[in-house]
């Protein structure tokens, strides 16, 4: 039984206003979570004690092993192999060239934007870059196949091994081996629901430039696969040879999930095909884990087959077993000559690559001085963490940025359903608010306020406190005068606090803000007050 | 003006060199080719002939030559194998599945030919998807060599194959020159069996965009011509460099016609030991002789050599090809082009299609090559066989130390008989022995005709040369040419 772990579960955030709690063993029905500590910022440190993530069962724990096999579309002008666009979102066959339809004595012509793409890519994901790589036909009939084959690379694919580093709840990290990315084409589309009769055939996509990238079976736990992909996709994003969409279908995964009892051999795995979320991934985990081990425990085995997961239903069904499987008839193409790379080439490849996720975290976490968590969160879009980087510079406090970006901005840009680029308040803007606050010209709590004001107009940070009166006053003389009145028209309370009841300081510091509306500085108000009533 | 049978006679260069000078035109000669071609149409040389596009492109061409915009095959009527895609000509293959299809588009090669001038008489007919030794898989009936047996009776012989419409139309005077392709033997032993010059270059020298596709590690194009000479001008016009062909190299075009010097004193010609095949006719192995003959004769020095892996040439051969055939040959599927034969589902479609579409021989190679990649044979087969490929290769790398070209007959046999072979795959592969080595290793060779068998029919001996070794193998045919004269006339020639 496994229960989502939603964000809300647990306060994770260390921003302003953040309850500051200590982590909880949460063991619900069988499922160990991590163990949390906080530290007295509110900040997340360390996980103490780190238990792996296992699955009850009747007959005891259970491991989960996932690996995943990700197709990413290479955002490039033209396809694989062809000249023609791989736009996304053209009339059906607009998209089509004489070789994408596969006519008789076509001929690909490797696309050398996709083999760059790809060379950078398997850069960015730590992994070796083979010089000698080799096309090879994978041999299958479908209509929406028009070779007959799709080129693909097989024994000698254009990067082998590395691996890179995921980010868990709590700033944890994990390292996830790469086993391999490969170039290939994808497939046109069969559309079956044009006609009672007929399929038609859309071929935009056949000849379209993927990578496939293969992962060791390296993950754990549902979060854990779902954290691959979410790191996947920022670091293609960032260099920008994928652009993550896996609503459109950009980006999809065919996830690989086994289940054993800790220190046992992998258990034989299902494969569950083109998973186009990264919720999707999590659930699909989990539910093909809990559907082996009743099997298992049952008295069954589990098949190596192809499986489709419907989020609808909650399930994953049989697509083709073993016995069904394709015979590739994988050999090199002849049509294409083995693709060879020099040093010089891979090191321009390099050259172009920015500043990547985990540097950037790293950098962030080291000279901004911010939580694993937060610059985890900061630097998975690249956009964002620029944004952040302004925000920071023009604030001079790279942490209080950290927090009002990832707490207050994103919390109203995700309520009001707006994208960064969109955003109402600058960087600047930003920076200039924790300006004000750390100048005393406004408290947190009014910081606040104008935030929203800042959201709904966009306006500069010190024009609202301006125009609205809300400059703190830090004037000694005005608050002393407040308070003498208030603790004259209050002696029953001053005596309750003098004859112990000292938490009342609060009721007299909630007076003085109600009748300042929220101006005065509240260390002022509280000194005063502190040195009124305790003489 | 000169008469029609005085046209025919002409090879390539002589009508040039006439149509030079205006003392013919391109229409005329092309009429006088439309002519045969109606008189002879049971030879059966073309599948679809194209008698008014011929007519416009010779009448265009010869505006072009008063233009004073003359191309290296300007107003030369030529055939073109059926297995070149051409622009809205119905393209086959020689294949059922493709009857009615009609390309939108050039093959790079037909093209070149066509900027440089040349007349398109129609498309000749082949072994289906090229498959064959004897054009007696086309779909679209046999062709028959203009040759006939002295003692023969009047049993039709085959042209051999696959390039056997163009074999059967140079031969028998119904084009004056047309392309072929090679990816066995294609090229060469029907050229050998009409009496005809085949020119396989090396492979890359031609692109294969365009041409339906068998084996794509072995295809490569090239002229057949009525001479050595006629073949060194139309593969310069053929030849080039194709972007859009990937294995295509990226080398200059020579001059070929000015490699024919004449001159091959001091040249060394390996003659290998493993061409010794037992059973073959003394004929063969005596024109063998006369050939080293003649070339040393000329000046050459004969360099006895060894290809050892030779023997394994033909199994090697019989697997790599198939097995890219079946993946090439996946395409026709009856869902985009060509002829569909309708069932209860998709698989149900492609069976029947495949199975009306395909005729026989095809079938055979695609099960073949299916089998030979699939999982469990792979290792044992394709890729074995790839690694004879690579030492058969190799084979002929280290003969290059010792010799610059390599003679060998054409073909075991002469022309047979239509049934002679027919119920016998076996025996009509061994028609390969010779022409699939040099076609492993991508190198150059030329079939030459250089005598006749005691029948009266043509055989060849092949020169095979290093890669881009064109104009050697050239200059060395024209000696063996000079020194063969041949000019036996074929009794079916129009």
């Amino acid at each position: 039984m496994i229960e989502n772990w939603a964000p809300s579960d647990m306060p994770i955030c260390c921003a302003v206003g953040c309850a500051r709690e200590v982590g909880a063993q949460l063991v619900s029905l069988g499922v160990n979570r991590y163990i949390l500590a906080y530290d007295d910022e509110g900040s997340l440190r360390r996980k103490v004690p780190k238990m792996a993530y296992t699955v009850k069962g009747e007959t005891g724990d259970w491991e989960v092993v996932v690996g995943l096999e990700v197709h990413a579309q290479i955002s490039s002008q033209s396809k694989l192999f062809s000249g023609a666009s791989a736009r996304f979102g053209a009339e059906p066959n607009e998209n089509v060239s004489l070789v994408d339809a596969a006519m008789p004595g076509m001929l690909p012509v490797l696309n050398a934007e996709c083999v760059k793409q790809g060379v950078r890519t398997g850069l960015a994901l730590n992994s070796k870059v083979n010089k000698r790589s080799v096309f090879a036909r994978k041999n299958y009939f479908y209509a929406d196949l028009p070779q007959g084959y799709q080129i693909s690379q097989y024994e000698e694919p254009i990067i082998g091994e590395g691996e890179i580093e995921i980010d868990l709840e709590g700033g944890e990290t994990k390292n996830i081996g790469i086993e391999r990315l490969h170039l290939e084409q994808d497939a046109g589309k069969s559309l079956h629901d044009q006609s009672p009769t007929k399929s038609f055939i859309d071929l935009n996509r056949s000849g379209v430039a993927l990578m496939e990238i293969v992962s060791k079976p390296d993950m754990r736990s549902p979060d854990e696969a779902a954290a691959y992909v979410s790191k996947l996709r920022s670091i293609l994003r960032y260099i920008g040879s994928c652009d993550g969409n896996m609503a459109e279908g950009s980006m999809r995964a065919d996830v690989n999930v086994s289940v054993r009892k800790p220190g046992e051999p992998f258990g034989t795995r299902a494969e569950l095909k083109n998973i186009n979320s990264i919720r999707f991934v999590r659930q699909a985990v989990e539910i093909e884990a809990k559907r082996q081990i009743k099997l298992i425990e049952g008295g069954g085995t589990v098949d190596q087959e192809t499986r489709l997961f419907d989020p609808n239903k909650g399930e994953t069904r049989s697509m083709r077993s073993k016995e069904d499987a394709h015979d590739y008839r994988y050999f090199p193409d002849p049509d294409l000559l083995p693709l060879e790379l020099n040093d010089a080439y891979i090191e321009d490849c390099k050259a172009t690559l920015p500043e990547l996720p985990d540097a950037k975290k790293h950098r962030f976490i080291d000279d901004y001085g911010l939580s694993p968590y937060d610059a985890s969160v900061l630097v998975a879009e690249r956009e964002t963490a620029h944004f952040y980087e302004k925000a920071a510079k023009a604030s001079g406090d790279p942490k209080a940025a950290a927090n009002w970006i990832s707490v207050e901005l994103f919390g109203r840009l995700n309520k009001s359903g707006v994208a960064l680029v969109d955003s109402p308040i600058s960087a600047e803007q930003i920076g200039a608010l924790i300006g004000l606050i750390k100048d005393g010209t406004i408290s947190g709590k009014i910081a606040k306020d104008v935030f929203d004001e800042m959201f709904q107009s966009s306006k500069d940070p010190g024009a609202i406190v301006e125009e609205k009166g809300l400059k703190q006053i830090t004037d000694t003389g005005a608050i002393e005068a407040i308070v003498d009145t208030l603790i004259a028209e209050n002696q029953k309370q001053v005596a309750a606090y003098r004859d112990g009841k000292t938490g009342l300081l609060g009721w007299f510091v909630g007076q003085v803000m109600k009748q300042t509306q929220g101006k005065a500085n509240p260390g002022v108000v509280n000194q005063l007050l502190r040195s009124k009533l305790d003489t | 003006m000169s008469d029609s049978n005085e046209l025919l006679s002409l090879t390539l260069a002589e009508a040039r060199d006439r149509l030079n000078a205006r003392e013919i035109t391109s229409v005329e000669l092309t009429d006088a080719y439309i002519d045969a071609m109606e008189r002879r149409s049971e030879l059966n040389a073309y599948i679809t002939p194209t008698p008014e596009k011929a007519r416009d492109m010779a009448k265009a061409s010869d505006a072009r030559r008063a233009e004073g915009d003359a191309g290296a095959m300007e107003g030369l009527p030529i055939g073109m194998k059926d297995l070149f895609c051409t622009e809205g000509v119905q393209s086959t293959a020689g294949s059922h599945i493709l009857e009615g299809f009609t390309p939108t588009y050039e093959s790079t090669v037909s093209g070149n030919l066509w900027n440089a001038g040349a007349v398109m008489l129609g498309k000749t007919n082949m072994d289906e998807f090229a498959m064959g030794s004897s054009n007696l898989t086309s779909y679209y009936g046999n062709v028959q060599n203009p040759f006939m047996a002295a003692s023969g009776g009047n049993q039709p012989l085959v042209p051999g194959g696959s390039s056997g419409g163009s074999a059967s139309a140079v031969s028998g005077r119904l084009a004056i020159a047309a392309t072929g392709t090679d990816t066995g033997g294609s090229i060469r032993q029907p050229a050998a069996f009409t009496g005809i010059v085949g020119f396989k270059p090396t492979y890359g020298r031609c692109s294969r965009w365009g041409i339906v596709a068998f084996a794509s590690s072995l295809d490569q194009a090239g002229p057949m011509t009525r001479d050595v000479r006629d073949s060194a001008i139309m593969l310069g016009a053929m030849a080039g460099f194709d972007p859009k062909d990937s294995t295509s190299v990226e080398t200059a075009v020579p001059d070929y016609e000015a490699a024919l010097t004449g001159d091959i004193r001091g040249m060394r010609i390996g003659v290998p030991k493993e061409y010794r095949v037992d059973g073959a006719p003394a004929e063969i192995d005596g024109l063998w002789k006369q050939g080293v003959d003649w070339l040393k004769d000329a000046g050459a020095k004969i360099v006895d050599i060894s290809l050892p892996h030779t023997k394994y040439a033909l199994p090697t051969y019989y697997i790599v090809a198939p097995a890219e055939a079946s993946s090439n040959l996946a395409r026709y599927d009856g869902v985009r082009f060509g002829l569909r034969v309708d069932g209860k589902d998709l698989n149900d479609m492609y069976a029947h299609t495949r199975a009306e579409g395909f005729g026989e021989e095809v079938q055979r190679r695609v099960l073949v090559g299916t089998y030979v990649l699939s999982a469990g044979y792979y290792d044992a087969y394709y890729l074995k066989a790839q690694r004879i490929r690579t030492l058969i290769a190799r084979d002929f790398q280290e003969a290059w130390g010792s010799c610059d070209l390599i003679l060998t007959p054409t073909a075991p046999s002469a022309a047979f008989g239509f049934e002679d072979k027919a119920d016998d795959p076996i025996a009509m592969y061994l028609n390969d022995v010779f022409t699939v080595p040099a076609s492993l290793a991508g190198l150059p060779a030329i079939s030459v005709p250089a005598g006749l068998d005691k029948d009266g029919l043509p055989l060849g001996l092949q020169l095979i040369g290093p890669a881009f070794g064109e104009e050697t193998v050239l200059r060395a045919a024209g000696v063996l040419e000079t020194a063969a004269d041949f000019k036996a006339t074929p009794q079916l020639a129009a």
